[in-house]
């Protein structure tokens, strides 16, 4: 099975891209994850937006803690 | 000591109270971290080098006062008690389908501006901080206001790095229903 063909068959979830999402804050998505993560936020707007709610909290504690 | 110092000291004591409380779960013992942060401030003025802001060197100071104190209470590792008494990971399945989409697609919060410039969004967030479950809370905020990394957080708490990263989502997920639910869909809020 070819690597390409290896990633369609192994498509991630919502919930799988929002559990990846909230632990790249601690650790950068791997290389061959991060490709599928990117994947999934092209064509699924839910997750982006999930993505900019993230962002909004993350920037919140930043303010709260200065 | 300066005495203006001492003053911007004592202005930032109740947010310091906040910070440990919502870590250590215990007014008392907070108080007497806060007291004993604020001593050695007034100690070690004369290396405050103004280069951060004075709450940023107190968070620091602070931070370790805290450490110090789960590590005087800890009498047994975090990981089962944590993954125990809060809520399961599996409450927020119910967040997303079967095949794993969203139920309901997540909101647009807007311009994230429009909410970070005022103080009642904040007071809004103190209150969802407030309401997270004891350990989870404790992990977020060792996170998020004092800095530590994943590897001090796990050494200290003796959890692994997955332990970690579910708490902290728990915490995020949490965090996100709580400020969705008194904030983000209340009125004029989404700007």
């Amino acid at each position: 099975m070819s690597p390409f063909r290896h990633a369609i068959g192994h498509l991630l979830s919502c919930k799988d891209v929002s559990r990846l999402l909230s632990q790249a804050e601690e650790r950068p998505i791997a290389g061959w994850q991060r490709v599928r993560v990117q994947w999934h936020l092209a064509v699924c707007s839910m997750c982006r937006s999930f993505e900019r709610q993230l962002a909004l909290m993350r920037e919140a504690m930043r303010r709260y803690r200065s | 000591m300066d005495p203006n110092f001492g003053k911007e000291l004592e202005r930032q004591r109740a947010y310091l109270l906040r910070v440990a409380r919502l870590q250590l779960r215990d007014t008392a013992l907070a108080e007497d971290v806060v007291q004993d942060t604020l001593a050695a401030a007034i100690a070690a003025e004369g290396g405050f080098t103004g280069k951060s802001s004075v709450k940023t060197w107190l968070t620091g100071i602070l931070k370790h006062k805290i450490v110090d104190a789960i590590r005087r209470k800890q009498r047994e590792p975090i990981s089962a008690s944590t993954l125990d008494e809060d809520a399961d990971l599996e409450d927020f399945e119910g967040l997303f389908k079967g095949n794993g989409a969203w139920q309901q697609p997540p909101a647009d919060w807007g311009d994230p501006e429009q909410s970070l410039s005022r103080q009642q969004f904040f007071d809004v967030m103190q209150i969802c901080l407030d309401k997270l479950p004891p350990n989870t809370a404790r992990v977020f905020m060792m996170r998020e206001v004092m800095e530590l990394s994943s590897e001090e957080i796990c050494k200290e708490l003796t959890i692994t790095a997955n332990n970690l990263w579910v708490i902290l989502y728990r915490a995020r997920m949490s965090l996100r229903e709580c400020l969705e639910t008194n904030w983000f869909s209340a009125g004029d809020n989404r700007a």
